[in-house]
């Protein structure tokens, strides 16, 4: 089935998000979308899948034009949609998201919903109960129940949106197995991504969305800084202008943590590890695999199990998260939206989220009005705070200057150690650099720095020093020297001795 | 608390095993409970003096029934081994988390229930020596209100709707269904016209929070005292008897409210034979609407939309099934079922209707809900606990060895030491009390 | 219940003064239809609306206008309603602001209403038994209804705090047990809540003596003073003082403020506490205030009403004392309607003030859709990137 867009325009208000796409998408190819976060390829996608009404344009299939009012009607027409965030309801089984809005009766049949999932599963090698409930299978699995739902629907174009974000390198080459596999077999496959290494190894073409516009189309053949300077709209810098480190000595220590989440899982097993004065530790990894949780408990957000953490010597482990932060821990969390500000309050306020019970912003019970006032003026122009006013919610800010209001708020105290999760995610380019700068210039105030982070890209930009996280453990700690193969063997369970070499197909 | 000795262990034997601190504090509160629970059931035990009590299985004394006394303290030994051994079970970690352990909880409480009992009917010091009735039947005589109550809410929150409003559709459903009733001269158009009542409650709950998303708890709290000022205030306006010389008889005369409906040979099973078999059509109904709902939720295509759409409602929209449409089913359906329970307090229990007659069993349905953990078993087994209690305060008025009110706010204090030892931080439907709006 | 509920109170203001005045005439015009339809004239005169229709609309218009012109004039007319008004203002903006100060701590408080009966028990209790001079006495005994508020509402911010109960159960419950356990024991079994002489009729308790009331001034007592000093409390606490930062805070995003260092249990506790205390001063009104004798009926429904007050207010302390006065007013004045020719009976005025809230309410949603609606082309180009 061949996919045609024509003009295809979507407005929010006055901001147009897709402006005038053209494109064609041929029977059996596999077809890469590559663009920034926030180009616009995620809203292309829901006006193909129903999701989202076009402002313009139209949509053809095989030369008629279709019009897709919900997702049904999509689903109907053969185009089936993997979600960048996992649209599965995770207390149900694999048949029972798979069967959903497709139950073939008004009385369920459990047993036949199992047996054609099996059998999919079987036909394209994709190793997945049925009966297995989905919260408690890992993320590369999910995924393919993903697939395994468009499947089932007889999709005939299927859109991965950002498939890989959430898998392992080998996991990655798995799924572009599965890929080849489909394309084999006649399936389109629309390919979402902003990796240009991805694009360059599955791809039959490529198009380049740079804000809301089509900018061009390639072929796989492109160098990456071409497709790099098509995204991005000039020569990027993949790198950060840094120093050799002045190590000093241990600050952060950690020892033998161990964390059981609230649902009985150990999710951090017997973790040691150490973060020195002047020096970045990065912390890699697939997501899900304990860094999350490891680093809740260095601010003693989660209590571990087992184990301490010394802060100088003195051990922090039981502090709670307030008396931490005072210790001279400095905080950028994973995800700013949810742990990072309140969206509620102004830029003003949240600029002194964590500070508003110092000496400087308050006296007794009473807020120090004026200094919170002026502390905002300043840290708006110190770090390039776009907002119209110091009382703007912070909720209404883009991504990139939100995150500057976390950023600006922990680097406005003196710190031992930073630590920062995922600093740089969803932001601008621009944004990027100027807070990659910022970190570093903290590293060489002296300061512990621990990156963690899910881009490889981010990690080896930054760090002086790798730890590996897998299953909870702490696999390795390397230097960002080690080969990029090295690290995803290590990120997937391997050892870098391919000779002891155990669970690397995990 | 783990003591600084305990690091080293660990720094030099990585493997140990380590146990949460949450399966701890759970032990540790089961421990507490089970503990506190059997040193009651012992000091009843022994504070026994006269082991005799009367016991009649018969709603009142007549020439075949009378009450017969019999050694209760032997029960009381029974219960305390019950308590013991979970006692022991909870000391040893052995309570398992699934469905086992409300098991465990049901046999204790039951034998709690049990010892307090006979404990309260010894050694009576009145004239005349009141007698243990069978609580079931007058249990179950209670529960429409409060089980039909409690699977609407189960209903409603399984589709991410929070129906705080369940004591407005007991109320509107108690009110119109006795308007009905008396207007038809026909309890069977007072249920119906209760089910609508509850409906129409759902309707508007549905309009402002799927609608306009309004925030769904402060709707169901304006509805609640919208519904008690409407019935109220409409209550005035009907003419009582004496004013209704000229008016004809437009009101005046309700049908007798729902007579209990013997089931031949299954009514005469001992204990719960009269309980169960020999109940209006009511009570009927709310003993099999539990069964119906759960088919419903977890065998039919409706309940797992029902429930996609209350965990995971933007899966379903990716599914093509259309999340408020689903919605709206459910309040429907719960509306029905919710004022259904309503008309227990008119139709199925009296000729009049008393201002405010629900009076907080909406509240208590609610609590169900949670205490059952959103499922429709669940919920009900916490309903029919409520109803319990609501019997023996009717049951244990003769006798006052405890204070009655200490009986009367029993329920409460149970939910309270539910909620915060051990329903605490349970898991809801994930898109609980969320209004969808698509991006 | 999800945790994840967020009170939007926050006011735009013109735009919410608008959205509530319409909201008051719009349930106002209901209550008339209500009035009107109650009134046997007014339904005869349906009989032959079609034969002469001026008849229907002259009644109707004659009933409403009789009742809602007493409502005003026994509410507002004169001195002596307006003293009357504000007297029964008070607890409502009392325990208002105990609601509203729980809303903004992300807790919805039903409470209330138990919180008021312990302190109804403990202001009378300190009030007729302990043999205090005068002003001492009157203090002691509004301490005593204070501290006994806070603790009830203490209560249900410990079992949310440390054992994760649902506030909204958890007061559920306590409202019980105040009322059927607390209250009802100390009514039949204590001798000291036992009016001497007084063997007939519900169990009630003496009034506090003249010494322990509250003094009056154009039959205006202190009270509503306190009520006023109350609200401005709570607006410095809210806006000026770290614990308003934080309760703020964690009413907005939980999870930020605690990696902010804020402890939730804290918050949670010593809201429901001051939220307790705002509800024990609310009794301290009709204890101190009207001297009433405690019995099953005393506080009726204040509780409940709080609750409307608050969402009528948006959970600010001006919005409370406002919508406390509106629905005090609504209160003297809805109980006089029944004195006119027209008879209204008056709990229209009950009708009256949910639909008040359930429209203020709605309008709110639809504004606020449009407020999301200006705002999505930032968030939608933001929300991309705001993680998983």
């Amino acid at each position: 089935m061949q996919l045609q867009i024509q003009g295809l325009t979507r407005r929010f208000g006055d901001f147009v998000a897709n402006d005038a796409i053209d494109l064609t998408i041929e029977p059996g190819e596999i077809h890469c979308l590559l663009g920034e976060n926030g180009a616009g390829k995620s809203t292309l996608m829901n006006m193909l899948y129903g999701l989202l009404e076009p402002s313009d344009g139209q949509i053809l299939l095989d030369g008629e034009p279709v019009t897709f009012t919900s997702p049904k009607d999509a689903i109907n027409a053969g185009i089936g949609m993997v979600h960048q965030h996992f649209m599965l309801v995770p207390v149900f089984t694999v048949a029972e998201n798979v069967m959903l809005g497709r139950e073939g009766g008004p009385v369920l049949n459990r047993g036949a919903a199992a047996r054609k999932v099996r059998e999919l599963s079987e036909r394209y090698g994709l190793h997945v109960d049925p009966k297995a409930r989905v919260e408690d299978i890992p993320v590369g699995v999910q995924q393919r129940v993903e697939i395994l739902k468009a499947l089932a629907n007889d999709a005939k174009i299927l859109i991965l949106d950002e498939p890989t974000a959430v898998l392992t390198p080998q996991e990655i080459d798995e799924l572009m197995e599965i890929m080849r596999q489909l394309k084999a077999r006649g399936t389109s496959i629309i390919f979402i991504t902003h990796k240009l290494r991805e694009v360059k190894a599955v791809g039959d073409r490529i198009s380049v969305i740079r804000r809301g516009k089509l900018v061009g189309t390639a072929e796989p053949t492109a160098s990456e800084a071409e497709l790099a300077e098509m995204m991005v709209g000039r020569a990027v810098k993949l790198t950060v202008d840094k120093d050799a480190p002045h190590v000093g000595a241990p600050v952060l220590e950690v020892r033998n943590l161990t964390i059981i989440d609230p649902r009985g899982h150990e999710v951090v097993k017997n973790v040691s590890l150490e973060a020195r004065a002047g020096e970045v530790l990065g912390i890699a990894g697939v997501q899900g695999n304990g860094q999350t949780e490891l680093i809740k408990s260095l601010l003693g957000l989660v209590r571990p199990s087992a184990g301490e953490v010394m802060l100088d010597g003195d051990e922090i482990t039981r502090l709670g998260p307030r008396r931490t932060l005072e210790a001279g821990i400095g905080y950028i969390p994973e995800d700013r939206s949810h742990d990072g500000y309140v969206a509620e309050f102004s830029v003003r306020e949240n600029l002194v989220l964590d500070l508003y019970r110092s000496d400087e912003f308050s006296s007794g019970p009473a807020l120090k009005l004026a200094a919170i006032e002026a502390n905002a003026d300043h840290r708006i122009e110190e770090f390039d705070i776009r907002t119209t006013s110091r009382e703007t919610p912070v909720g209404s800010l883009s991504g990139g200057n939100q995150q500057k209001v976390v950023v600006a708020r922990e680097f406005s105290r003196p710190l031992k150690v930073l630590i920062a999760s995922q600093p740089t995610r969803g932001v601008d380019v621009g944004s990027i650099e100027f807070i990659h700068k910022r970190i570093i210039a903290e590293r060489d105030k002296g300061t512990a720095v621990i990156i963690i982070s899910t881009e490889l890209d981010e990690i080896f930009a930054l760090s002086d020093r790798i730890a590996v996280m897998y299953d909870g453990r702490v696999v390795d700690t390397v230097s960002p020297d080690i080969q990029r193969e090295e690290i995803g063997l290590l990120m997937a369970g391997g050892t870098k001795d391919a000779g002891t070499n155990q669970g690397g197909a995990a | 608390m783990s003591a600084p000795a305990d690091a080293p262990v660990a720094a030099t034997a990585p493997t140990r095993p380590v146990r949460d601190r949450a399966d701890k504090l759970r032990q540790l509160k089961l421990v507490v409970t089970f503990g506190l629970v059997t040193a009651l059931v012992l000091w009843m035990a022994l504070s026994i003096d006269d082991p005799n009590v009367l016991y009649l299985n018969a709603p009142l004394p007549d020439k075949d029934h009378q009450p017969e006394a019999f050694n209760g303290l032997r029960l009381v030994w029974i219960a305390l081994v019950i308590c013991a051994a979970a006692l022991v079970a909870a000391v040893a970690n052995v309570i398992p988390r699934n469905a086992w352990s409300a098991v465990i909880f049901g046999a204790v409480g039951l034998a709690f229930y049990m010892a307090f009992t006979i404990w309260y009917y010894a050694d009576q010091t009145g004239v005349v020596e009141s007698w243990i009735v069978n609580p079931l039947p007058s249990t179950l005589k209670y529960c429409p209100p409060l089980v039909l109550g409690a699977l609407a809410g189960v209903i409603c929150e399984r589709a991410g709707v929070i129906n705080i409003a369940i004591e407005a559709q007991l109320l509107m459903g108690a009110f119109f269904g006795w308007v009905i009733a008396a207007m038809a001269y026909s309890n069977g158009a007072g249920l119906v016209a209760a089910a609508l009542a509850g409906v129409v409650v759902a309707l508007v709950l549905g309009l402002f929070s799927l609608r306009y998303h309004v925030d769904q708890v402060v709707v169901g709290v304006v509805l609640i005292a919208l519904a008690l000022g409407l019935t109220t205030f409409l209550k005035g306006q009907i003419p009582t008897p004496e004013e209704n010389k000229d008016l004809s008889t437009l009101l005046s005369d309700s049908p007798d409210p729902l007579a209990p409906i013997e089931i031949p040979g299954l009514s005469s099973i001992p204990v719960i034979g009269r309980a169960l078999f020999n109940q209006s059509i009511l009570v009927y109904i709310a003993l099999l609407a539990p069964f119906v709902v759960w088919f419903l939720l977890y065998q039919t295509r409706w309940g797992l939309r029902v429930r996609a759409v209350g965990e995971h409602p933007k899966a379903a929209d990716t599914v093509g099934i259309r999340v408020n449409r689903v919605r709206w089913q459910a309040i429907t359906l719960g509306g029905a079922l919710a004022g259904l329970g309503g008309a227990f307090f008119t139709v199925g229990s009296s000729t009049t209707f008393n201002d405010n007659a629900s009076n907080g069993q909406g509240f208590m349905a609610l609590a169900a809900v949670i205490m059952g953990r959103w499922h429709p078993v669940g919920a009900t087994m916490a309903a029919l606990f409520f109803a319990l209690t609501a019997a023996m305060k009717d049951d244990f008025g003769l006798v006052t060895k405890v204070p009655s009110q200490l009986i009367a706010v029993a329920p409460y204090l149970a939910t309270l030491i539910a909620v915060a030892g051990f329903v605490g931080r349970v898991r809801p439907p994930a898109a609980d009390g969320e209004p969808y709006v698509k991006d | 219940m999800s945790g994840k509920r967020r009170f939007r109170l926050d006011g735009k203001w013109v735009d919410s003064v608008l959205t509530t005045v319409a909201a008051i005439f719009l349930a106002l015009f209901i209550g008339a239809v209500l009035i009107a339809l109650s009134n046997e004239d007014v339904v005869d005169s349906m009989g032959y609306f079609f034969v002469y229709p001026w008849d229907f609309f002259s009644r109707s218009f004659d009933v409403v206008g009789q009742s809602y012109g007493k409502l005003i004039s026994a509410s507002l007319g004169s001195g002596d309603a307006l003293a009357n008004t504000l007297n029964r203002s008070a607890p409502l903006i009392c325990a208002g602001l105990g609601v509203s100060l729980a809303f903004r701590s992300g807790l919805f408080n039903i409470g209330a209403q138990g919180q008021i009966i312990l302190g109804t028990l403990a202001a009378s209790y300190v009030g007729f038994t302990w043999d205090l001079p005068g002003p001492i006495l009157l203090l002691a005994s509004v301490a005593a209804g204070i501290l006994a508020g806070a603790f009830w509402g203490a209560i249900a911010g410990f079992l949310k705090a440390v054992a994760g109960a649902h506030e909204v159960i958890s007061t559920i419950m306590l409202n019980q047990v105040a009322a059927l356990g607390v209250l009802a024991y100390a009514l039949s079994e204590m001798k000291a809540f036992q009016k001497p002489g007084d063997t007939l009729g519900l169990p009630q308790s003496p009034p506090v003596p003249d010494k322990a009331a509250f003094p009056e001034l154009f039959g205006v007592h202190l009270g509503v003073v306190l009520a006023l000093v109350a609200a401005a409390i709570v607006w410095w606490l809210l806006n000026r003082s770290t614990l308003g930062f934080e309760l703020r805070s964690v009413g907005s995003n939980p999870e930020a403020s605690r990696t902010a260092g804020m402890s939730t249990a804290k918050v949670f506790i010593l809201t429901m506490a001051i939220a307790g205390a705002l509800s024990g001063l609310a009794a301290c009104m009709f204890i101190n205030g009207d001297q009433a004798s405690n019995n099953e009926s005393l506080v009726g429904s204040v509780g409940f009403d709080a609750i409307t007050v608050a969402l009528l207010g948006r959970g600010t302390p001006l919005g409370s004392v406002l919508a406390g006065f509106l629905f005090g007013a609504l209160a003297v004045g809805g109980g006089a309607m029944q004195t006119t020719d027209a008879g209204t009976a008056p709990e229209v005025v009950q009708v009256i003030q949910s639909l008040i809230v359930l429209f203020v309410a709605a309008p709110a949603a639809v504004r606020w859709l449009v407020r999301q609606r200006r705002k999505e082309p930032t968030s939608t180009f933001a929300a991309k990137g705001v993680t998983p």
